[in-house]
């Protein structure tokens, strides 16, 4: 191929450009240094240790969902978002449905 | 001639798009292998069957250690797709080696964890915690391996073929993949590591 031909790289996701994966490694940076801290100091209640914990997951993994996958809402990548979406949703019925189950299942053999 | 290799290329195009959409979904069906996983693990964590918990054997900084490793490595190969824009081979392959050189950093501080913790004499068979622990983890940390081998194997058709459409799509399958490990990691350490410690 001639070295002046550009590749055909439309897939669907974003163009992936230096700027995004600055900001896609920086906001990581920050939400992982900010749960490692907050963990390994024992900075706040349980609850509040949770919450802190697990908002840090879920804004890193649309972070890098965002500015490293290049997903967004965008008409040519919506595509690659519903069945992320529904990816999501099932996730939610396994986690949760087992987790329920299990808790209940515990609690009556307890009691 | 000219006209044959633009139908064939347009064709080519088409069928890509279609393609990397198809590793899309490989991808999400991994996610839902992850899912249950991290469904087991939950529910286990506490089975310990009156042995060592897991807390007793997670510490904070080297699990951060293995964190930054993969969190480099992500981005890292980023640069690498941008140097596939750029047509520049030179910048591919150097981005790569360093990729491979921050993931294999990452199995090799996984397996010398896991050595440690089966030198303390926590295998995969004490208890139901520790399986659910070592089929997670390690289910990650294998992932991880292939994407090394499948680095690699990437590195020597670059050498060997250039840049050209049909490398630029094997590129993003494998730097799906990896952004896809990274954010599986993510997970991985907070549920298993860190909320494990308090």
């Amino acid at each position: 191929m001639d070295k002046h031909d550009s590749l055909s790289m439309e897939y669907g996701m974003g163009k992936k450009t230096l700027t995004s994966y600055m900001y896609g490694f920086g906001f990581s940076l920050l939400f992982t240094i900010i749960s490692f801290t907050v963990v390994g100091k024992q900075l706040l209640s349980s609850f509040a240790l949770h919450a802190t914990v697990w908002s840090m997951a879920i804004l890193q993994l649309l972070a890098q969902v965002v500015f490293f996958l290049r997903i967004n809402n965008s008409s040519q990548s919506r595509w690659y978002l519903m069945p992320f979406i529904f990816t999501g949703v099932i996730i939610l019925v396994l986690v949760a449905g087992s987790l329920w189950i299990m808790f209940n299942l515990n609690y009556n053999m307890m009691h | 001639m000219s006209t044959q290799t633009t139908s064939h290329d347009v064709a080519h195009h088409n069928t890509d798009a279609t393609d990397v959409f198809g590793f899309w979904m490989y991808i999400l069906t991994d996610c839902i292998l992850f899912a249950t996983l991290f469904a087991t693990f939950a529910v286990l964590r506490d089975s310990t069957y009156l042995g060592p918990a897991i807390k007793e054997f997670v510490s904070l900084p080297y699990v951060f250690a293995e964190t930054m490793l993969l969190l480099i490595s992500s981005f890292t190969y980023g640069l690498a797709i941008l140097g596939l824009y750029n047509r520049n081979r030179q910048q591919v392959l150097g981005w790569l080696g360093v990729t491979f050189l921050f993931g294999l950093g990452f199995v090799i501080l996984e397996v010398n964890e896991f050595l440690h913790m089966i030198h303390e004499g926590v295998t995969w068979q004490t208890s139901a915690a520790w399986s659910a622990f070592y089929t997670l983890v390690g289910t990650h940390g294998l992932h991880v391996t292939i994407g090394l081998l499948w680095m690699l194997l990437l590195c020597f058709q670059l050498i060997k073929f250039g840049i050209n459409n049909t490398m630029a799509r094997r590129l993003t399958y494998l730097g799906l993949f990896w952004h896809f490990l990274d954010i599986v990691w993510i997970f991985v350490f907070t549920i298993v590591y860190l909320m494990e410690v308090f």
